[in-house]
């Protein structure tokens, strides 16, 4: 198994309610895991904890049975905010992390040239993120994300923030790269569409009770096809369980 | 460029009222009221005794040593109050009642400690200056985005790395800022403390020409201290912090000037003719 949640739970400070209470999570090596729930379930509050942007209030998390303790290389976030530097270039903010991990100077050029090409941005290497659209801002950021080669890719909802068009076809992109490299990877997402088209699994959480309501197996080929009957009657299911797990 | 026909209007206006006042009807006496000409005269006249040069020199280069020395202590200081939480309430609050305390205030102060020297007028510049670099530094750097932050501590950044490869940079335009408000700050404390001093500079000519009830000197000084400041702002700071936001966005790319423009498209209109009539030959 890459990760692992065992029985976490978590208060926030000045606070005697629990976020997220007894969560038992595993997630295996090269899996794609989806996450869904209302706002307010604690979706991105487990993301920040396999981070290690927080600590949990119980139980431990763990990457390769080590625990974890703080924010480190291993894992790479994708936030919704692209989080790109204005003050570099979009070669150089590729580039970021694997400077801060002292990277050999020729990997990191193999490397940003590598996933610049994978996200299809070959060209605008010199261009400064305000000249840049939204989408292709995201898709610096997944390159920024790939080239740190950590084991497992964090996503809090990188594509939310993106018009329906784009962020279809940034899903697709994705998958195209998950495919290609094989990467463990834990996405939350509001949209159960998303979630449905991208996981092997789909995690459902519930805001009642603040742990795992469900967990879905998604059998279906890729690449799927939303408007497949198999692919709607998934969407119905989870959009229903989904809004059952709201306080009423 | 407009400014510039304004400011040669304002001139005249200010001649024209002299001549009115002081000439033709005689309300003022000739040396209670300052003329363009009269102020132009001085220049020429403390010009020629070569002591224009050394005036200036000598504020300017006690002025860059004081703001020097204040924009390292109110960095180091700025710093401090961000990485403190303690410094943060406690010291924060004191700093900026200093701050209030107008710089020539001072002066006496430092009168007393360094006598009438140098070193007491460094002493108010850095005084005047160094607190306000230090509360604008704290600010910048809690003004940097916590995403900017996020991001560097996901992908392993340690502290050192945090400091100099992100909050540095996110913060600079408004270092930038503060370091020109600081200058500025700089430069009247400066002139607070020539005023009260008698070493030679700006500050002191201004109280010579009181003393000798040359109001045309008093007249000039003022609009030396005026310019030197503007100068400084404008030839430097203004420049580097364009840049920044230029280059981040956050200010529209640079229009080319008017020339360049009418000349390319007369240009590209010549072109077109000649085009034409090699056309209608062929």
């Amino acid at each position: 198994m890459a990760l692992e949640f065992r029985n976490v739970g978590k208060k926030f400070e000045n606070s005697n309610r629990y976020t997220l209470k007894d969560m038992n999570i595993t997630i295996e090596d090269g899996e794609f895991v989806c996450i869904v729930g209302e706002s307010g379930c604690g979706k991105s509050t487990l993301l920040n904890l396999a981070a290690g942007l927080e600590r949990p209030s119980e139980g431990g998390i763990y990457l390769d049975g080590k625990a974890i303790t703080g924010p480190g290389a291993d894992r790479t976030v994708m936030f919704q905010e692209h989080g790109l530097y204005p003050w570099l270039t979009v070669e150089e903010n590729v580039k970021f992390g694997m400077q801060l991990q002292k990277v050999d100077k020729k990997e990191q050029e193999e490397r940003a040239a590598k996933y610049l090409k994978m996200v299809h941005l070959q060209g605008y290497e010199k261009y400064r993120i305000h000249q840049l659209s939204g989408g292709m801002r995201q898709r610096v950021a997944l390159a920024r994300a790939l080239t740190m080669d950590s084991k497992i890719l964090l996503m809090d909802e990188p594509f939310s923030a993106l018009d329906k068009q784009t962020s279809n076809r940034l899903r697709e992109e994705l998958e195209t790269i998950w495919l290609k490299t094989k990467k463990t990877v834990l996405f939350i997402t509001h949209s159960v569409e998303e979630a449905v088209y991208l996981g092997d699994r789909v995690i459902v959480l519930s805001s009642t009770y603040k742990g795992v309501r469900d967990i879905v197996p998604i059998e279906l080929p890729r690449p799927r096809e939303v408007y497949d009957e198999a692919f709607v009657e998934y969407r119905h299911r989870l959009l229903r369980e989904v809004k059952s797990g709201m306080p009423a | 460029m407009s400014i510039l026909f304004f400011l040669v209007a304002l001139l005249f206006l200010w001649q024209g009222t002299y001549i009115v006042l002081v000439d033709w009807l005689g309300i003022y006496k000739c040396y209670a009221f300052p003329s363009p000409l009269g102020v132009g005269q001085k220049l020429v006249e403390l010009w020629h005794r070569g002591t224009l040069g050394q005036i200036i020199g000598n504020s300017l280069l006690r002025g860059l040593q004081g703001y020097l020395v204040a924009i390292v202590i109110g960095v180091l200081l700025g710093v401090l109050l961000y990485r403190s939480k303690y410094l943060q309430k406690n010291l924060r609050p004191l700093i900026l009642g200093v701050q209030t305390l107008p710089s020539v205030c001072w002066v006496p102060f430092s009168i007393l400690w360094f006598g009438l020297s140098e070193h007491a007028i460094l002493f108010v510049v850095i005084m005047g200056s160094s607190f306000g670099i230090a509360i604008g530094v704290d600010q910048a750097m809690q003004h940097v985005a916590p995403i900017h932050k996020k991001v560097a501590y996901t992908m392993g950044a340690n502290q050192w790395q945090l400091y100099t490869k992100v909050i540095f940079h996110a913060a600079l335009p408004e270092f930038v800022m503060v370091l020109k408000q600081g200058w500025s700050f700089a430069w009247r404390s400066l002139m607070a403390g020539e005023v009260m001093t008698t070493s030679i500079g700006l500050g002191q000519t201004l109280v010579t020409g009181r003393d000798l009830a040359d109001i045309n000197q008093v007249a000039l000084v003022m609009l030396l201290i005026i310019g030197i400041g503007v100068c400084i702002d404008q030839c430097f700071f203004t420049v580097v912090e364009n840049h920044l936001l230029r280059t981040r966005g956050l200010l529209p790319e640079k229009k080319r000037g008017r020339v360049v423009v009418y000349t390319k498209r007369v240009l590209r209109w010549g072109y077109g003719l000649v085009g034409g009539f090699a056309k209608s030959f062929s």
